[in-house]
C-alpha cells in the first residue's frame, strides 16, 4: 500500500463539498480512511456543528479534540475534530494573548458568542484558521498530520465560506483579524489545498456542483476531483424491450407471463431507461468539466463501517 | 406504514389552513412539495396561494415565471383558475428584507447611518440566520397584509433544518446580549462612540476587544450598535408575533423528507423540535418513494431468473427487465425500513408517501403530477 495513492491525491488539505444529501460526509470520512493507508495519520474534521462524523462512526458526540475516530490496517489513523466557533476563538486569544481564564471571562459577558454570530466572515476565519493550523502543525521537525479532510460547507456556501480574505476584509482594515484570515487565503489558494466537490446523478446536486467548481475557479482555489456518488450500474444493457419479448422471456424462464407482469416489468424498464439518459446527459456535462471524476457506487446496506472502508479502496483506486 | 395516512387535500381544502411551512433536511424537495402543494391549493381548491421560495433551483424557478430575486408576488402563468384560485411566487430577497424591516423602525437619517456600516451590510447578507430570520419575518408581512387565502413557505436551506425557527430567538438574544449592553453604555451616557469606551476604560474586556479587533473595527462596532438601538424593541417584537403565528392552528408545518438515513434522522429531530415548541405539525411528506408494479415477483426469484436467462442466452432483454426488477424491488425494501424509523417513532404522526420520478421536476406539469400524488 505504500505510498502510490498520494501521487493521486497530492494535496494534503482536502475540502470536501457537495450539495445537502449527497454523501459529502460520508466521502470525506472515505478519503480520510484512504489516505491513511500505509501507516499515515489523518484528521478528520467539521465545521458546522452537525456532529455528522459522530453519526457516521457511531460514536459520542465529538468534543473539541483530536480524537482517534479509527485504526487504518498498516497502522495508520483517522483523528477527527469537530471545531467549534467559540471554543476556537478562544484557543485563538490564548495562543496568541495569553489569555487563559480572562477568555473564559468574555465568554461570560456575551463576547465570544457576540464577535462568532455578528459577522459569519469572522467565524469562518476561526473555523479554517483552526483547520490551517492543524494542516500545517509540525512537532520534532514532524508533521502532525499526513492529511487533513474537512467536511466543508455544502455547494450553496463554500465559496463564501472559503474566500475568507474577502469577507473579513468588509470589517477588518488591519490588526490581528486580517492577518489571521490572509495567512489561512494563502494557504487555500496554494497547491496544499485541493476542493472535492461530491454529487450524485441528479440534475439540482450537479447544477450545483458545476456553479461550485465556476466560482471557486474565479476565487483561484484549486478545485480537485468531482466524486459521483451513490452511482447505480446501467442494468438496461440491451435497449428497449417490447411487451412480446417479455411474455417469450418469461416463460422461458418459468416465471408468471399475464398480462399485469409484462405490463408491470415494461413500465420499470421504461422509468430506467429514462433514468439512465438522464444520468448520461449529467455525466457528460459534468465531463465538461474538465475535472477528473471518480465514481463510488451506492451502498445498498447504508454507510456502514464496511462501507466506508469500501468507499476508501475505491477512492484510493481513483 | 403504519401511521394514519395524511390528508393533504383536507389540509389545502380547509380555510383555516393560512400557511403551510415546507420544511427538512437539504435536498429532499422541499421547494419543489412547497409549489406542488401551492399549486394544489390554487387550482383544485380555488384559493388565493403564494408560495415563498427561498433558495429554487433555476429551472423550477423559470417554470414559475420567477427570474430574479424580488420580493414581489408574481402570479403563475399557465395554471387552471377555474375555480377562481390564483398561484403567485416570490423568491426571498435577504438583504432587501432587511432594509425593510430597518426602514420601517426608523427615522430615515438613522436608516441612512445604518446602511452605510459595514458591520451592517455583513449582517444583512451573511449573518448566520439572517435567511432565515427573514424568510420568518416576510411570512410575518404577508400574512399582516391578509391578502392571501394561503401561504405556503418553503424553509432555506439551513445546515440544520431548524435553524429558522432558531433563528429569531437568536437574533432577538443578540439584540438584548449583555455584550451589547456593555459596548452601548458610554454611548447611552453621553459618550460620543466607543473610543469613549476603549480610551477610557482600563477593563480587561475592552483592552481584549480592541487588542483582537482593532480599533477602526470597534468604531464600526459601535457605530452599528448605536444605531441599531433604536430598533430593538421593534426586533423583538416582530421575531415573537411571528414565532405566535407558527404556533397558532392556522399553520401547518409539513416535514419533507427523502426515504435516506439523514434526511429521516433530520426530521426525526424536526419532529421532536415542533412537539417541543407546540408548533403545529400536520404530517410528513416522503418524497422519492420508489414502488414496483410487480409486487407479486420478489427479488431473488427475479434475479435468479435472470441469471438462468443469460446462462441458457435466451431473451437478454428479458434477463435486463428482470435484474431492473429486482433492484427495484431492494430499493423499495431499503426505503421502507429507512422511512419505518420514521413512522415507529412517531406513529402519531400522518405520513404520505410521493413515488419517485424518472426525472427531475420543472414545469408546471410536473408539479401538478407530485400535487396529485401527495394529495
Amino acid at each position: 500500500m505504500g505510498g502510490e495513492h498520494v501521487n493521486r491525491w497530492p494535496a494534503r488539505l482536502h475540502v470536501v463539498t457537495g450539495k445537502g444529501g449527497t454523501g459529502k460526509t460520508s466521502v470525506a470520512a472515505a478519503l480520510a480512511l484512504g489516505l491513511a493507508a500505509g501507516g499515515r495519520r489523518t484528521l478528520l474534521v467539521e465545521v458546522e456543528g452537525r456532529q455528522g462524523i459522530a453519526q457516521l462512526f457511531e460514536t459520542e458526540p465529538l468534543p473539541y479534540k483530536e480524537l482517534r475516530i479509527a485504526k487504518v490496517a498498516g497502522g495508520g489513523e483517522v483523528r477527527a475534530l469537530a471545531v467549534d466557533p467559540e471554543e476556537a476563538l478562544l484557543e485563538y486569544l490564548d495562543m496568541f494573548y495569553h489569555l487563559g481564564a480572562a477568555g473564559r471571562a468574555l465568554r461570560k459577558v456575551g463576547a465570544i458568542d457576540f464577535a462568532t454570530t455578528i459577522a459569519p466572515g469572522l467565524r469562518d476565519v476561526l473555523l479554517t484558521g483552526k483547520v490551517k493550523e492543524a494542516t500545517t502543525r509540525s512537532a520534532d521537525g514532524r508533521r502532525a498530520y499526513d492529511a487533513v479532510v474537512l467536511d466543508a460547507p455544502p455547494t450553496g456556501r463554500i465559496g463564501r465560506f472559503l474566500n475568507v480574505t474577502a469577507e473579513t476584509a468588509k470589517l477588518a482594515k488591519m490588526g490581528p483579524i486580517k492577518t489571521q484570515s490572509e495567512g489561512v487565503a494563502s494557504l487555500l489558494r496554494s497547491p496544499i489545498t485541493s476542493v472535492h466537490v461530491v454529487t450524485l446523478l441528479e440534475e439540482m446536486p450537479v447544477q450545483e456542483t458545476l456553479d461550485a467548481i465556476a466560482e471557486l475557479e474565479t476565487l483561484r482555489i484549486p478545485v480537485g476531483r468531482i466524486v459521483l456518488n451513490a452511482t447505480r450500474p446501467a442494468l438496461a444493457t440491451a435497449g428497449k424491450v417490447t411487451k412480446a419479448e417479455l411474455k417469450r422471456g418469461l416463460a422461458e424462464a418459468g416465471l408468471p407471463a399475464d398480462a399485469a407482469t409484462v405490463n408491470g416489468l415494461a413500465t420499470e424498464v421504461k422509468a430506467h431507461l429514462t433514468r439512465q439518459e438522464l444520468e448520461e446527459t449529467l455525466r457528460t456535462e459534468l465531463a465538461e468539466a474538465g475535472r477528473p471524476l471518480v465514481e463510488l457506487p451506492l451502498l445498498p446496506r447504508g454507510v456502514d463501517q464496511a462501507g466506508l472502508d469500501e468507499l476508501a479502496a475505491a477512492l484510493m483506486r481513483a | 406504514m403504519t401511521a394514519e395516512r395524511l390528508d393533504v387535500d383536507g389540509l389545502l381544502a380547509d380555510p383555516a389552513t393560512r400557511i403551510v411551512v415546507c420544511c427538512g433536511a437539504g435536498g429532499v424537495g422541499k421547494t419543489t412539495t412547497a409549489a406542488a402543494v401551492g399549486l394544489r391549493a390554487a387550482e383544485v381548491h380555488g384559493r388565493r396561494t403564494v408560495v415563498l421560495t427561498i433558495d429554487p433551483a433555476r429551472r423550477l424557478a423559470q417554470s414559475m415565471g420567477l427570474s430574479e430575486l424580488d420580493n414581489t408576488p408574481r402570479q403563475v402563468k399557465g395554471i387552471d383558475g377555474d375555480n377562481g384560485g390564483e398561484l403567485h411566487a416570490m423568491m426571498l430577497d435577504m438583504k432587501r428584507t432587511f432594509d425593510e424591516v430597518v426602514q420601517q423602525h426608523t427615522t430615515p437619517q438613522r436608516a441612512a447611518e445604518i446602511f452605510a456600516n459595514p458591520f451592517y451590510q455583513a449582517m444583512s447578507s451573511t449573518f448566520a440566520g439572517t435567511q432565515e430570520y427573514m424568510a420568518m419575518e416576510k411570512l410575518g408581512q404577508l400574512r399582516a397584509t391578509d391578502e392571501w387565502d394561503l401561504i405556503v413557505v418553503d424553509t432555506p436551506p439551513s445546515r440544520s433544518a431548524l435553524d429558522f425557527l432558531d433563528a429569531p430567538a437568536r437574533l432577538s438574544r443578540f439584540l438584548d446580549g449583555r455584550m451589547l449592553r456593555m459596548l452601548l453604555a458610554p454611548a447611552r451616557s453621553g459618550g460620543r462612540s466607543m473610543f469613549s469606551l476603549v480610551t477610557a476604560s482600563f477593563g480587561l474586556f475592552s483592552r481584549t476587544v480592541q487588542k483582537v479587533l482593532g480599533a477602526q473595527l470597534l468604531t464600526d462596532l459601535s457605530g452599528f450598535v448605536a444605531a441599531l438601538d433604536s430598533m430593538f424593541g421593534g426586533f423583538r417584537q416582530r421575531a415573537d408575533q411571528t414565532y405566535r403565528i407558527l404556533q397558532d392552528p392556522q399553520t401547518a408545518f409539513l416535514l419533507v423528507a427523502a426515504p435516506e438515513r439523514d434526511a429521516v434522522r433530520e426530521a426525526a429531530y424536526f419532529a421532536e423540535r415542533l412537539v417541543a415548541e407546540r408548533m403545529p405539525l400536520a404530517g410528513l411528506v416522503l418524497n422519492r418513494m420508489h414502488r414496483t408494479d410487480v409486487p407479486a415477483l420478489p427479488a431473488d426469484e427475479s434475479e435468479a431468473a435472470a441469471d438462468a436467462l443469460t446462462a441458457s442466452g435466451d431473451s437478454p432483454l428479458t434477463a435486463d427487465a428482470l435484474r431492473i426488477h429486482a433492484a427495484l424491488v431492494r430499493q423499495t425494501e431499503r426505503e421502507q425500513r429507512v422511512a419505518a424509523t420514521f413512522t415507529d417513532a412517531f406513529p402519531a404522526v400522518p405520513a404520505v408517501s410521493v413515488t419517485a420520478q424518472p426525472a427531475d421536476v420543472h414545469d408546471v406539469d410536473g408539479l401538478r403530477t407530485i400535487g396529485s400524488l401527495l394529495a
